[in-house]
């Protein structure tokens, strides 16, 4: 599977990382590269293998629904690039 | 010899002898520490803590209440987050951020009366097997043989220099796909890696949160076992931490393995391996029969996917991680232009703020969990992962203690001798390490020689899921036996 400047472009995206279109036919190929790497797992047999979703077989534990913790505004937004009047500040999302 | 020279082991004797003191040990780390800038293996000093913690320790050593770990000075690695001291995890989009809590491990290690020397350089975001993708540069191997710098590995490279070159005791670290392991084996050190869950992550930098786990980086394996029992133990904060008790590790250091049955898996016996590792490898079964053990030839056929499987698994898991850097909440925000909008604010931040390897990995994880893409790929590693966990399932049913193997396919090698070669190339580095994460074991480096060059080779054991204990007794039986004493000559 090789990927094409379009799809790089369009993981980009998906990524939210800015790529110059001068930077993406060297990115492409560069993830084509890694991808050619892991088209070996097509040779693995995996019939009737689940797919593995926790390391160690265990049940997560669970804990009462109550509030444990918070009413830390300040340390919360101490380390915010843009924090105004006790809020995060971000710049215009809706038109 | 100089009070920063000491094991953890010899340190605390002393210290409880008093015959020396936390805040002369501490002034000798911190001397060390800042004739050693070369290695540039501490990015983040904190000369005023350690003091402090060290008159601290000192007075609870007088009082006669002295954890085995009280007034032992530490490095620790940019990746844990520690209240009010910068916490970058080596990348630039954390500049700046000072955490307003203190990680689990940390936290232990400070209740057991730790010293904290600094923060320790690595690869951002642990992305890397040289220490060369750091925002604050490339650490330096203490280890030298020409002129040239040598990598001390990655992504705990800091650590292991730091440890190598006697800036402090002993060093935290991280190993998502070796990054405690193989740093260890390229300066001379030992590295454990534990058994997924042993340690809380909370607090500590997510990378691939089913991969992720702390460990020790120690100058033996005594003091990997005093060590990891102050850092390792139930958390609630994690819920993937283990409610286990933590065994007394030191105490399983019997140095008996007579009748232990060793694996020799032959799928780690690679094409193209230099002779040297091949040799290393010898001596090390040598040793472990010598010592009474049964050697025994296994086979863990789905060896050669692990890679493979890692780079979808892994990259997979940071590009859901990371995506929480977006200069909305900690760390850098790009200068925005007239007009931009949130997305251009998100777009432009990481752009900056993360680098090339670090992209190129969210990128990986971002096409392999997109539709059309996520069965194929992601779906695909964990069904392989899934086999690969099997394979060590079926030996260790078998009757197997422990597994030995190399640790790394090399010694270090220079810095910069990478940089033009393909990423996957870089990625071999991880090549016997990698399988143990995929399995979530427990696994050591232990230096066991040094090659016709001159430098550290390392060789790794893996032992059953919670048998830590079992694994540091069979490495201290190796250590005792390889004897190695060998310290980089300082030219720092």
């Amino acid at each position: 599977m090789s990927i094409d400047i379009d799809t790089a472009r369009k993981v980009a995206k998906l990524a939210r990382i800015r790529v110059e279109e001068a930077d993406l036919p060297a990115l492409a190929g560069e993830l084509s590269g890694i991808l050619g790497f892991m088209e070996q797992l097509n040779e693995v047999d995996v019939t009737g293998v689940e797919p593995m979703t926790s390391v160690t077989p265990m049940r997560l534990a669970r804990r009462a629904d109550v509030v444990t913790d918070g009413g830390y505004q300040m340390q919360v937004l101490a380390n915010a690039p843009d924090a105004r009047e006790g809020f995060f500040a971000v710049p215009k999302v809706v038109e | 010899m100089n009070a920063n020279e000491l094991t953890i082991a010899a340190a605390r004797d002393a210290l409880r002898a008093g015959d020396l003191t936390a805040v002369d040990l501490t002034m000798a780390c911190l001397t060390a520490i800042d004739a050693g800038d070369g290695l540039n293996a501490f990015v983040h000093k904190t000369p005023e803590l350690a003091l402090e913690q060290a008159r601290a320790a000192d007075a609870r050593i007088a009082a006669g209440d002295a954890p085995a770990m009280c007034g032992i000075p530490l490095g620790i690695k940019d990746l844990f987050c520690t209240r009010g001291v910068s916490s970058q995890a080596g990348s630039n989009i954390l500049k700046g951020f000072k955490p307003e809590y203190e990680s689990t491990v940390t936290a232990r290690l400070f209740g057991a009366g730790a010293v904290m020397l600094g923060k320790l350089n690595m690869d951002e975001f642990a992305m890397g097997s040289s220490n060369e993708t750091s925002c604050y540069g490339n650490a330096v191997n203490p280890w030298k043989i020409d002129d040239r710098n040598l990598t001390p590995g990655g992504s705990s490279g800091g650590s292991a220099a730091a440890v190598a070159a006697d800036l402090c005791l002993a060093a935290t670290g991280t190993d998502t796909g070796g990054s405690i392991r193989q740093p260890a084996a390229f300066t001379g050190i030992v590295g454990i890696k534990p058994t997924y869950g042993r340690v809380s992550r909370w607090g500590i930098v997510a990378f691939a949160s089913s991969l992720d786990q702390a460990g020790p980086m120690t100058k033996s394996v005594r003091d990997a076992s005093i060590f990891l029992g102050a850092m390792a133990g139930h958390d609630p904060k994690d819920s993937t931490s283990a409610d286990l008790a933590v065994p007394d590790f030191e105490a399983a250091l019997t140095g008996d393995i007579r009748g232990k049955k060793i694996g020799i898996p032959r799928e780690y016996r690679m094409d193209g391996m230099p002779d040297e590792i091949e040799a290393l490898w010898a001596d090390g079964i040598a040793m472990m029969k010598d010592a009474g053990a049964e050697i025994v030839d296994i086979s863990l056929p789905h060896t050669r996917y692990a890679l493979p499987a890692y780079y979808v698994i892994a990259p997979a898991e940071a590009s859901s991680n990371l995506a929480r850097y977006d200069g909305v909440r900690y760390g850098h925000r790009a200068t925005l232009a007239p007009g931009d909008g949130i997305t251009e604010m998100y777009e432009k931040t990481r752009a900056e703020g993360f680098g090339p390897e670090v992209q190129r990995r969210i990128m990986i994880g971002t096409y392999v969990l997109s539709a059309g893409f996520y069965d194929a790929y992601y779906n695909r590693a964990r069904r392989v992962r899934a086999l690969i966990k099997r394979d060590f399932e079926t030996v260790f049913a078998e009757g197997i203690d422990a597994i030995l193997t190399p640790a790394t396919p090399s010694s270090a090698f220079g810095l910069g001798e990478m940089a033009n070669a393909d990423p996957v190339e870089m990625y071999l580095n991880d090549v016997f390490t990698v399988t143990v994460n995929l399995a979530g074991l427990p696994g050591i480096a232990v230096p066991v020689g040094l090659d016709a060059k001159g430098l550290p080779m390392g060789l790794q054991l893996i032992g059953r899921p919670w048998d830590e204990a079992g694994l540091l007794n069979h490495a201290y039986v190796l250590e005792r036996a390889a004897g190695f004493v060998a310290k980089p000559a300082k030219w720092w």
